[in-house]
């Protein structure tokens, strides 16, 4: 086994490509990502973020550039990368008529796992899953949430130092997706490296670092706070009460207002703290008409960030 | 020409009669109870919001009020009219949460066959398709085969067809799952726009910013509603509270968290922690993260804290 030296990252990408014909779905995007981190992988839809998985797993050959993944080259060793690697794929991958526990070992039988030791290991995954009891159960029965948890006890049966997860919390309910989050925690903490695809950014919060992928680059790549500090320098406010959505027509303009948008039933904005404040946006929305009026000062999130790289304004600014 | 008098009274009936009716709907599939006794309302015009645990029965409510799926008790009723009636079938437009679209056929020719299908003249159909890409952002992209588009871009070409015939009344079985924030935000505004001009919407999602932007919304679980109401007057009736945990070690004050029955739900909020807490255990909470180095700082409850918090009474 060609086992990384510790300390030495286990994705490594450099200058990683994928051209489709002409157009560029992956374009020289380079990053590392150490033992047991959680990484993000954030962008648009079409940005390229399931293409740059399916070439880190081996299932898709770079058009140019290299990566290696647990110590094994992509392009030459695919096969050896896909028995180090775990994938959850965006698309569904369980066979929804078959019983949980036929899944599983199914998944065990693909990655040469056989008889007691692997009915041994599914029975401790439907356990860490939350799935204990449901052996029997038809796989398309159980809601999406507990259908993830089981793709993903099918993609870490053969203890894999790498896992991929593409959206695997897409379509997921809030209690069931935090159930998800704490195994992808608990995973991580046990030292396999999680690599993470999601359009949910506040959940995007638990990975240690983000990548931001527009147009097949990657254009950001840091921690969430480090993402905050150099996207947002703004301050973001928090809007509440009555009637504000036609009062905020009024903002769009101000002198000091960055970005007024829609945020639930109320507004989240973006000022220049220099020249406006608090105060000031509660007055322009009660002039215009809101009542009840509550701004409040937020910490900027990662929806915020998501909005400073790939929304329409930052757009706008790369083509000029 | 003169009415009938009767079948006058029923048009009229039929005109004054709600968007959408559910009434003691239920079905269930084997040992599977999914809808169980489930009744609400839509108005004409209003933007209803379905949300609930998955397995819920949203899906099932919202097949059975596209007419179908065969109930085993209760009515639905669209317009006045039952909901399996043909004649109003072609008022009402419906995204399925598994949308299947030709895959060997490009972005385009997709289009193109969904405005035949809903006989779409050859004007609107330009006006809304390009509408719909550029909120889509599938523009570029028209000649690109389905089956070649990412998962994301491949549901807003599913929404984009669903979209182009504008009926009177409009069914969104989680629309945007699968979409990026971006193009969620437009899309919302979108639907605003159309329940502006006076459509019905009823959409499911998963999304609680998305239930936060419904005129009213109703909390499904176990086939039933739980909660019915417009999100600030529910959010008003929060029976817990919302806290910020400040300072600490994350994974200690989480492991603190996990061990505290009265906490129902944490999540990061940036490098804080955001938990719903049963109401009057928070100074008792306070005192145990104390050691931590913890403090808990009060927070306005937002929809996804009342949904958590009331699912997780529920299956507790
Ligand atoms: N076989 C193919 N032929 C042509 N284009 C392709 C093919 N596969 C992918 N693409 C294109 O590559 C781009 C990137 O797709 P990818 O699936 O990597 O996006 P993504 O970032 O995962 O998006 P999403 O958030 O929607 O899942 C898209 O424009 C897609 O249409
Ligand atoms: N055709 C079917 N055969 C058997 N069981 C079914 C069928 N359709 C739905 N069910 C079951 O009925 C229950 C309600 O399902 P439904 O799809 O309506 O829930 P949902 O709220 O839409 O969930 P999700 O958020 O996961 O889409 C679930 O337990 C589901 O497994
Ligand atoms: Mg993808
Ligand atoms: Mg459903």
């Amino acid at each position: 086994m060609s086992a990384p030296a510790p300390g030495a990252p286990v994705i490594e990408a450099r200058q990683l490509t994928r051209r489709f014909g002409s157009f560029t779905a992956v374009d020289a995007v380079s990053f590392e990502v150490e033992r047991g981190e959680i990484f993000g992988y954030l962008g648009a839809n079409g940005a390229g973020k399931s293409t740059t998985i399916r070439m880190l797993n081996g299932l898709l050959a770079p058009t140019s550039g290299t990566a290696r993944v647990a110590g094994h080259d992509v392009a030459a060793d695919p096969d050896s990368v896909k028995a180090s690697i775990g994938y959850m794929s965006q698309k569904f991958s369980l066979y929804l008529d078959l019983p949980v526990m036929e899944n599983l070992l199914f998944f065990g039988g693909a990655y040469g796992l056989f008889g007691k030791a692997l009915r041994v290991r599914a029975g401790e995954l439907l356990e860490l899953t939350g799935l204990a009891g449901q052996d029997a159960a038809i796989t398309g029965s159980l809601p999406g949430g507990m259908r993830q948890r089981l793709a993903l006890a099918g993609a870490i049966l053969h203890r894999p130092e790498v896992v991929f997860l593409d959206e695997p919390t897409a379509g997921v309910d809030p209690v069931a997706r935090r159930a998800f989050w704490r195994l992808i925690r608990q995973l991580s903490s046990g030292g396999t490296t999680v690599f993470v695809t999601t359009h949910y950014l506040d959940e995007a919060e638990y990975c240690r670092r983000i990548g931001l992928m527009v147009d097949g680059r990657l254009v950001a790549l840091d921690s969430p706070a480090g993402l905050k500090r150099t996207w947002v320098p703004d301050r973001v406010l928090v809007a509440r009460g009555q009637g504000l959505a036609g009062a905020a027509a009024a903002l769009a303009g101000r002198d000091g207002v960055r970005s007024v948008q829609p945020f639930g039933a109320g507004l989240h904005l973006r000022v220049d703290p220099a020249r406006l404040d608090e105060a000031g946006v509660g007055r322009i929305l009660s002039a215009a008409g809101a009542r009840e009026v509550v701004v409040d000062r937020a910490e900027p999130s990662l929806e915020d960030v998501f909005l400073a790289v790939v929304g329409r304004e930052a757009r706008g600014e790369a083509v000029t | 020409m003169e009415l009938h008098p009767e079948r006058g009274e029923a048009v009229r009936e039929a005109d004054a009669a709600p968007a959408l009716s559910a009434r003691g709907l239920s079905r269930r599939f084997g040992a599977v109870t999914a809808l169980d006794g489930l009744t609400f309302e839509v108005a004409r015009g209003e933007l209803y919001g379905l949300v609930g645990p998955d397995g819920a029965g949203k899906t099932t409510a919202i097949r059975a009020l596209a007419g179908l799926i065969r109930l085993d008790g209760g009515e639905a009723r669209v317009l006045g009219l039952a909901a399996d009636d043909h004649a109003v079938r072609e008022r009402v437009g419906l995204m399925p949460q598994q949308f299947s679209l030709y895959r060997d056929l490009s972005v385009g020719e997709n289009l193109r066959f969904f405005s035949r299908v809903f006989v779409l003249p050859r004007e609107v159909y330009r006006r809304r398709a390009e509408r719909l890409l550029e909120i889509t952002r599938l523009g570029p992209f028209l000649d690109r085969r389905a089956d070649a588009l990412s998962g994301g871009m491949y549901k807003k070409l599913a929404l984009a067809c669903a979209l182009l015939h504008e009926p009177e009344v409009l069914l969104l079985d989680e629309p945007t799952n699968g979409v990026d924030p971006v193009s969620r935000r437009e899309l919302w505004a979108l639907l605003h726009e159309f329940v502006h001009g006076g459509m019905t919407v009823l959409v499911s999602t998963p999304y609680m910013d998305e239930a936060e932007r419904c005129g009213r919304v109703g909390l499904m679980n176990r086939g039933r509603l739980l909660l019915e109401g417009a999100p600030p007057a529910l959010i008003a009736g929060f029976r817990d509270e919302a806290y910020e945990v400040r300072g600490g070690e994350r994974d200690r004050v989480e492991a603190e968290l996990a061990r505290t029955a009265s906490v129902r739900a944490a999540s990061p909020a940036g490098e804080r922690l955001r938990i719903v807490v049963a109401r009057g255990a928070a100074p008792e909470l306070a005192r145990s993260l104390a050691p931590l180095g913890a403090t808990l700082a009060p927070v306005t409850p937002d929809f996804e804290d009342l949904f958590l918090s009331r699912i997780r009474e529920e299956d507790a």
